[in-house]
Formats: structure tokens, C-alpha cells, sequence
């Protein structure tokens, strides 16, 4: 049960006892008046209890909140898009959305993860995990971009790449490495955007960026609670523990310089007011974008060179002193 | 002037009292630790392929001097990481069980006359785990390469990311991949030889980026690790599942070179790349 989801369910109690009470103190002549606010007065002390202060742990569950806006509801909100197929070799994986769209009136290149929202949508996504074929449509659309000299925009959402033997088989490791390889070559400007989980390697793929952008309560992992403790302590039932350790959400990402800018969510989350959050995201990518294409493709180059050059949390002993944790 | 510690940690390893004796984990056969090292840590009887220590590569590997560079980068605690021990804790644990400062060895040596940007990744420090230390003088190695014009071997052995240095660990597949970009579009030559095990985020940047990806016989090599998938698909896996083999036969790797042969192969390999360009 998701956590975000289990709070509420409480909230939702409060809702329909404060409504039962006013419908209550219609029909009878007791004064409920006082019950009422009381009840009032907790709900909102319980609304800011909740949302004011969430623990990773429970980011973690904000950014896989099944009401969570997903990578297709941004495309969708893009001005125009034209998807494109295929990895022109295996398969067209549904997981990965992608292709050229306008945003106002910028010509782009966009890339998408795609959980899917019911059932049977989940399945057809693999739940957003791509496999070699995704990221080999991936690694297509930034050559695109590249020769046509289009901006790239990406929306990253997945619990990370598919795992499966398939996967393995059609080389997932290379199929991911290739994506970042092009998007180090890439000589036009590229924006991400974390918009749920973005998780390990397979979220990366489509995040090496000039200008990353990250939601508020999206997280970002070099593995999954789960998986992390798994990893080092052998029981993913840690996760809550990994999870507080792992500094996964946007202010701790923001600190170590690997996000650029974080986008705050409605009170209660992105699934109060999707529509508001999107916006938000996309106005944050154009501003970026429109930055971006003043500066010279050689110069763009350099400059994420620098960057992600410069991220680190190293001693140099030559120098004695702590590397960048800005 | 003072022994440079490639040598002296292979020279005290191999000829200390204790641990006199191997066992092969594959054929049980019990092994003379100077006959192992002389045998290039693979088993007389069966041919097992042990993990070899990176010093112990160097030296396989290098002509005569190797000039070890990235030494002056060495460990912090950026998440203050705690979990049974600290990770400063688990780092003073590594540096003694392996003599080494950090999961990777990197510097120039010549191979067969040939000069060559070497880096080699060693299991027994955090897994060969990638983090910002590995990641860093990976780095500086692609960028004094570059400048010297000089083709790259990497030995690859890791179990991906290292979880105790959370984002900034991952960030290094960025990091890498940027650096080789840089290094191979100026018209170098890059050569990985992917050892067991090679997973995660490695073989997810670097390792497979290469011009020519040379693999180890029996080496384990993939993304997801093998517990994980089993984890997932509910079932156990065909023995021969992310070997060196397998993807050999997938078509994910140029070859597979017993280790007996691996230096001969590098010399021919990397004679294809040298001053081709002039």
C-alpha cells in the first residue's frame, strides 16, 4: 500500500465525518458548530503534518503515488507531437514515448518514460521499465535531434531498466551506455526532467543534461530503497532505512549540484493539481531551452563537460582539501 | 628511489608466509600461491580464472615501469554514510584487505612497446564498486590519454555503483562517459577487457563504449546482477546466463581471450591502432 495514499485515506475520513456532522446539524436542532471546527481545525493540522515535513521514505512513495501525472500527460500537454517508432532493429517499446513536438513555438526532440496508469496499460509499459529496445529508440531520437539540430527534452520516470533475461540478452548494459554516449556528443541543448522516480542507470539514460529539472517530490536514486538494501544488507525490507541514507530527494540533489532547479508541487503533491504541474515543468524546460540556445554548440559542450566534470565527493590530497559539495 | 607500490604490494603479497595455499573454488585442487601467481592466477587442473589483484595485472601486463597517476584522489564520506559500520570504516577495511587506496589502479606503462593509458578496476575494494574516486581518476586518465595521444586499455571488474556514495556514484557513469567521448573524438583508440564480474552502472557507461570490448573467458558480465533477475523472474537461471560466452554468442562483445593469451592479444590489438591516423 502506498504510503501517500494510506495518509490520505485519513484525510479522506476526516472529509466525510466533517460532512456527515454539517449535514447533521441541518437536519437536527443540536449545534454541531463547535464539533465541527474542532474537526476542521484538526483536518488542517493533519493536512500540514503530512505534506510539510515528508521523510524520504514517504517521497518515495509521493513519487510512485498512483495518481502521480506520468511522462505520457506531459507529452500530451506539449503543443504538438508527432511520435516516432521503433529502434528500426528488435521492437517498439512501449515504455519509452518519443519524438518531435513544439513547446510554445520551439521545435524539439522529446523523450518520455512511460509507466501506464491502469492494469493492463502497467503491463504494456512494463510498469516503465525500458529494455535494450527502448533505449536503443532512445539513443535514435538524440541522434535526430543532433543531425537536425533540435532540442532534447526528457521526462524521467521509471523504477529502472528491465531486469528481464530478454533484457540481458539483447545487451541492456551497451544499450544504455550508447544512450549516454550520444547525449555526451549531442551539440545541442538538452534538458531533463525528473518527474517521478528516477531510478539508477535506467533513469540516467535519458538525464545527462546542460539544465536538469527536478519536481519536489520526485526522487532520484542511484538504486531503489529496495534494491539498495537488497545490496548491501541482503533484506529489501530495509528499504525505509536505505532510503533515509541514500539522499535521493530534490534538496539533497540541488546540494550536490546534480540538479539544477527544483519545481515545487501543490501542497499535498503533483496529483492535487496536475494540470498546474506540468505547466510548471514545462515552463521551467522552455525558460531553459531558451537560455540553452544562446550559447554556441562548441561552448555547450564545454560547459556540460564542466559540469559533470566537476561532480564529486572526493579528497584530493595534492590539494588538501574536500572536493565540490557545493 | 623508493618502490613504487605496484610493485611493492605484489612482491609482499606473493611472497609473505601466510596464505601459502589456494583452494580452486571450481575443481577443489589445492594450489601453491607462487605457482598460482606464476601461472597467471589460473588453475593448472581446470583453467579457473581466480580474481586477480590489480597490482598483479599491472605487473602481467606492463613492460617494465608503470607510473601510476589519480593517486593524490582518495575517499571522503559525502553522504555520511553509516549503516553496521561507517564508511570510513569500510574504506580502512578495504585499503588493508587490499592494499590498495581505491577500486581502481590507473597510469601509463608501455604494453609490448606499445604505450598505453592503463586503468584497472580490483574486486576486493567495495566490489569494484564505482564511486566518485573511481570515477575521477577514470576520468583524469582519458584526459592525460588524450594529451599524450595515447590509446586506453581498462580492466573492468565491478559490481556496479557504490550505494554509499548514492547519486554522486552514479553521476560518475556521466562523468566517464563524457571523458571517453572526449578522448576517442580527439582520434584515440580506447580497448576494455571486461573481467569477472562486470555489471551495473560500469558496464552501463565506460566498459561498453569502447572501440574493441575484449572479455575474459568465463568472466560474468551484464547489467542487472544475477540475484536480482532471479529475484524477479521467479526462476532459476541456465548456468551459462552473463558469462563472457553468452555474450559472445549475443553478440554483445568482440571476443573472449583466456587469460593465458590476454597479453599477446592486446599487443596485436592495439598495434592496429597505433599511428593508423598519421
Amino acid at each position: 500500500m502506498n504510503l501517500i495514499v494510506e495518509r490520505e485515506n485519513e484525510l479522506l475520513e476526516f472529509e466525510r465525518r466533517i460532512a456527515e456532522l454539517k449535514d447533521h446539524s441541518r437536519d437536527q436542532p443540536v449545534d454541531l458548530s463547535h464539533e465541527i471546527a474542532a474537526l476542521e481545525a484538526k483536518y488542517a493540522q493533519l493536512l500540514h503534518e503530512i505534506f510539510d515535513r515528508l521523510s524520504p521514505w514517504q517521497r518515495v512513495h509521493m513519487s510512485r503515488h498512483p495518481k502521480r501525472p506520468l511522462g505520457a500527460d506531459y507529452v500530451a500537454a506539449l503543443d504538438v507531437f508527432d511520435e516516432l517508432h521503433g529502434d528500426r532493429q528488435f521492437r517498439d517499446d512501449p515504455s519509452i514515448i518519443g519524438g518531435f513536438a513544439k513547446l510554445g513555438g520551439r521545435r524539439i526532440v522529446t523523450i518520455a518514460q512511460e509507466k501506464g496508469r491502469d492494469t493492463k496499460e502497467k503491463v504494456r509499459r512494463n510498469f516503465g521499465m525500458p529494455a535494450p529496445e527502448g533505449y536503443r529508440k532512445v539513443k535514435r531520437l538524440i541522434d535526430l535531434a543532433a543531425h537536425l539540430g533540435l532540442s532534447i527534452v526528457t521526462f524521467v520516470d521509471t523504477p529502472g531498466a528491465d531486469p528481464g533475461i530478454g533484457s540481458e540478452e539483447r545487451a541492456q548494459a551497451e544499450a544504455i551506455a550508447s544512450c549516454l554516449y550520444a547525449l555526451a556528443q549531442a551539440p545541442v541543448p538538452i534538458v531533463s526532467t525528473i518527474i517521478g522516480e528516477g531510478g539508477s542507470g535506467g533513469a540516467l539514460a535519458l538525464a545527462l543534461a546542460d539544465h536538469v529539472v527536478m519536481l519536489e517530490h520526485s526522487t532520484y536514486s542511484v538504486a531503489s530503497p529496495e534494491g539498495c538494501a537488497a545490496i548491501l544488507w541482503g533484506d529489501a525490507s530495509k528499504a525505509e532505512e536505505a532510503a533515509e541514507r541514500l539522499r535521493l530527494t530534490s534538496d539533497d540533489l540541488r546540494g550536490f549540484g546534480i540538479v539544477d532547479e527544483v519545481i515545487a508541487e501543490p501542497l499535498g503533491g503533483a496529483q492535487r493539481d496536475p494540470a498546474a504541474t506540468i505547466r510548471r515543468v514545462l515552463d521551467a524546460a522552455g525558460r531553459a531551452l531558451d537560455r540553452l540556445a544562446a550559447i554556441p554548440p562548441r561552448e555547450l559542450r564545454e560547459s556540460r563537460y564542466a559540469k559533470y566534470r566537476r561532480i564529486g565527493g572526493w579528497q584530493d590530497a595534492s590539494r588538501s582539501m574536500t572536493e565540490s559539495l557545493s | 628511489m623508493p618502490i613504487p607500490d605496484w610493485l611493492r604490494v605484489r612482491r609482499s603479497k606473493n611472497d609473505s608466509d601466510v596464505a601459502h595455499w589456494e583452494k580452486c573454488p571450481k575443481c577443489g585442487e589445492v594450489l601453491y600461491r607462487k605457482e598460482l601467481a606464476e601461472n597467471l592466477f589460473v588453475c593448472p587442473r581446470c583453467t579457473y580464472h581466480f580474481r586477480m589483484h590489480a597490482f598483479d595485472r599491472v605487473h602481467m601486463l606492463v613492460d617494465g615501469d608503470f607510473v601510476e597517476l589519480g593517486t593524490e584522489i582518495k575517499p571522503s564520506d559525502p553522504l555520511h554514510w553509516i549503516d553496521k559500520r561507517s564508511y570510513p570504516e569500510k574504506l580502512a577495511g578495504d585499503r588493508a584487505k587490499s592494499s590498495l587506496s581505491e577500486g581502481i589502479v590507473t597510469g601509463f606503462g608501455a604494453i609490448g612497446g606499445i604505450e598505453v593509458a592503463l586503468g584497472v578496476m580490483d574486486f576486493s575494494f567495495r566490489g569494484g564498486t564505482m564511486g566518485t574516486v573511481v570515477g575521477e581518476r577514470i576520468a583524469l586518465l582519458f584526459e592525460a590519454a588524450r594529451d599524450r595521444a595515447v590509446p586506453s586499455v581498462i580492466f573492468t571488474a565491478s559490481g556496479g555503483a557504490r550505494m554509499e556514495e548514492g547519486m554522486l556514484a552514479l553521476m560518475q557513469m556521466a562523468k566517464t562517459t563524457l571523458a571517453l567521448e572526449r578522448f576517442r573524438e580527439a582520434g584515440n583508440y580506447a580497448l576494455t577487457v571486461l573481467t569477472d564480474p562486470t555489471t551495473g552502472g560500469v558496464s552501463a557507461s565506460f566498459a561498453f563504449q569502447a572501440d574493441v570490448i575484449i572479455a575474459e573467458a568465463r568472466a560474468a558480465i551484464g547489467f542487472a546482477g544475477r540475484r536480482v533477475i532471479e529475484q524477479t523472474i521467479r526462476q532459476k537461471l541456465p548456468e551459462n546466463f552473463q558469462t563472457a560466452e553468452f555474450l559472445l554468442e549475443k553478440g554483445a562483445i568482440d571476443m573472449v581471450v583466456a587469460r593465458p593469451e590476454l597479453r599477446d592479444t592486446l599487443v596485436r590489438l592495439l598495434d592496429y591502432g597505433v599511428g593508423a591516423r598519421a
